[in-house]
């Protein structure tokens, strides 16, 4: 109950861009999620934190009109989102999925010039438009001086900015991240999130991104959805709904919340695991 | 900064090499035209061009035989090239080659068919139904891979093997029970001669090529996407079944052309694609080009080196390209593990 009134009083302030009403999901017999609402403010920056397997990569998948809901339905600016063509979408919304392939012998510049496809048609094959968006993107995630690099030659760190260079390409005012921490050191994480957390103050571009780290959540996040099994257990402002309580519910951790001394948000600090992880997806139905 | 310099990269090895390429086939073009039971001189080459005279015989070989064969040639082997791409990009299999979509079994049925039950007996008879025959198979390969129910390239080539296996005992059934001189006409094609296809073939062979080349053109780009996985690809605004839809047209134009005219030729589509890769790099904008340019050069090759080997006689394009192609495939996997798509 406290969620729906956290998402209204949000609401007020900030429309909801993307928005999902009841969707259900399952996976073969497997159910992902039943009946789940979220909305996704525009310009701020969700963070979706929840463990392994309780469906954020999925609610992503959803929400890029990649996975079909059985119920329910996706609205991008208050419109179904299979209503649009396949390139407007990509027009308005982009995704970094978990794990990318790419060919083999591809360079840097290359790769990230494919981000500019929705902009392309027939006619208008490469533009300065497309040629300044790729200098952009490379420049913001560092990876300019790698532009003619092959894939294999770079670090799983270089790599990960690459693909996040194919996404800034692509030019979209709502960009969908799946753990794009991964894979990082800690200084090219702090690079990435800054980078996101300034891709949102300057060019007001709406985030919504999945991240395993809970401080680095609470410190990025302006709306924080936390899920369980499938379930949005809480969503909010990280300083609202971030609690021991909601901690150990959602990652069966005790832990302690204290003021982060530097940024004054939450700062939570894992003590002990409680028990197993049990993810009682299987039992409800 | 300005035009394309970021987009259009390529180290500098590639122009050049491109540039022997081209240089090479031009040259070859010339020698096939000189090669055969009867060899000529370049001289008489370029008279039958710039001072025909139809009284001499040279002249109508070279004119009516042998630059029709050439062009045929080039033809069905960029064909094939440009077919093994799309063919490799959308089941990103490194591979896959164009027969995988029952085309060659297609090709070859309808074809023994036309000429054991109805008497099909010219060269563009066998022809339409060879086209025929691969678009009508590859069609039941489309609908048995059950693309309605979404993508799945391994699914494909799966029901392109079952479909392949079950349409040649089906052409192998009406051999065994025909006439020897059945047998004897289905032989030629199916060891992939070039002997004698030339003239009646080359305008619609032409046409059809063009048209799957442009079609391959045109999906350059969404290529370039399939290679990305089906999540990123669709992402970026890609609609992979429309793409596969599309890309199939392209193969059974392509394909089907080359092999309806020249009979089923392996290797082609598998080889020429991994060559061009070495020589382009993986962006389909460069690599279509490439490929065609590089499969016309092994297959005229081919054609070339088996009328030299058993001279007077020949031996089929089909059988010479394997059998050159082979060893050259395995060093090449020996040197380098073949690129991943």
């Amino acid at each position: 109950m406290t969620m729906k009134r956290e998402d209204m009083f949000l609401e007020d302030r900030h429309p909801a861009v993307l928005r999902g009403e009841s969707l259900s999901v399952s996976y073969e017999s497997r159910r992902v999620f039943k009946g789940l609402d979220l909305s996704i403010p525009e310009g701020q920056i969700t963070v979706i934190v929840g463990p392994n397997a309780c469906g954020k990569s999925s609610l992503l998948r959803t929400l890029s009109r990649l996975l079909v809901p059985e119920q329910g339905q996706v609205l991008l600016r208050d419109r179904e989102i299979h209503r649009y063509g396949s390139r407007e979408v990509a027009r308005i919304l982009g995704l970094l999925p978990q794990s990318s392939s790419a060919p083999a012998g591809i360079c840097v510049a290359d790769l990230v010039a494919r981000g500019r496809f929705p902009h392309q048609t027939l006619l208008r094959q490469w533009t300065a438009a497309d040629e300044q968006a790729v200098a952009q993107a490379m420049q913001a995630t560092g990876v300019h001086s790698l532009a003619d690099a092959t894939l294999e030659e770079l670090s799983g760190g270089q790599r990960q900015r690459v693909w996040l260079a194919m996404l800034l390409a692509q030019e979209t005012p709502v960009m969908l991240l799946d753990e794009p921490t991964t894979w990082l050191d800690i200084c090219h994480q702090l690079e990435v999130l800054e980078l996101c957390r300034r891709l949102n103050r300057e060019q007001g571009r709406t985030l919504v991104m999945v991240l395993h780290d809970l401080n680095q959540a609470a410190r990025y996040a302006d709306y924080l959805v936390a899920m369980k099994a499938g379930e949005i257990v809480a969503a909010g402002a990280p300083e609202r709904i971030l609690t021991a309580e909601l901690v150990e519910r959602v990652f069966s951790i005790r832990a302690r919340i204290e003021t982060d001394p530097v940024t004054g948000c939450p700062w939570v600090l894992p003590i002990a695991s409680v028990g197993r992880m049990d993810d009682g997806r299987f039992l409800k139905e | 900064m300005t035009g394309r310099t970021l987009r259009r990269r390529r180290s500098p090895g590639t122009g050049y090499g491109l540039l022997a390429a081209g240089g090479g086939l031009l040259l070859l073009m010339l020698v096939s035209l000189g090669v055969g039971a009867r060899g000529l001189p370049v001289a008489v080459i370029l008279d039958a061009f710039l001072a025909f005279d139809p009284g001499i015989s040279d002249h109508l070989l070279v004119r009516e035989l042998r630059f029709p064969r050439t062009l045929v040639a080039v033809l069905v082997g960029g064909a094939l090239g440009v077919a093994g791409v799309i063919m490799q990009a959308v089941t990103r299999n490194p591979l896959a080659d164009p027969g995988l979509l029952g085309i060659n079994a297609g090709a070859a049925l309808a074809i023994v068919a036309g000429i054991a039950l109805g008497g099909v007996s010219g060269m563009a008879g066998q022809f339409t139904l060879g086209c025929v025959g691969a678009g009508l198979a590859s069609v039941g390969v489309y609908l048995l891979g059950g693309l309605r129910q979404g993508i799945n390239p391994v699914r494909v080539v799966l029901a392109g093997a079952a479909v392949t296996v079950m349409l040649m005992a089906l052409a192998q059934i009406l051999i065994i029970n025909s006439q020897d001189p059945v047998f004897d006409q289905f032989r030629h094609w199916a060891v992939g001669s070039l002997q004698g296809r030339g003239r009646p073939l080359l305008l619609p062979l032409w046409l059809l090529v063009l048209a799957g080349m442009v079609l391959a053109g045109y999906l350059a780009r969404a290529l370039d996407l399939m290679a990305l996985g089906g999540d990123l690809g669709r992402a970026l605004g890609l609609r992979p079944r429309l793409v596969w839809l599309l890309a199939a047209v392209a193969i059974v134009l392509l394909a089907g052309a080359a092999t309806a005219a020249a009979g089923p030729i392996s290797f082609v589509g598998l080889a020429a694609p991994h060559l061009a890769r070495g020589l382009a790099g993986p962006d389909h904008h460069r690599l279509l080009p490439c490929t065609a340019l590089l499969a016309a050069l092994l297959t005229l090759f081919a054609d070339i080196l088996g009328r030299l080997v058993i001279h007077p006689g020949e031996v089929g394009v089909g059988i010479m390209v394997a059998l050159i192609g082979g060893p050259f495939f395995i060093a090449m996997a020996r040197r380098r593990r073949l690129l991943h798509l």
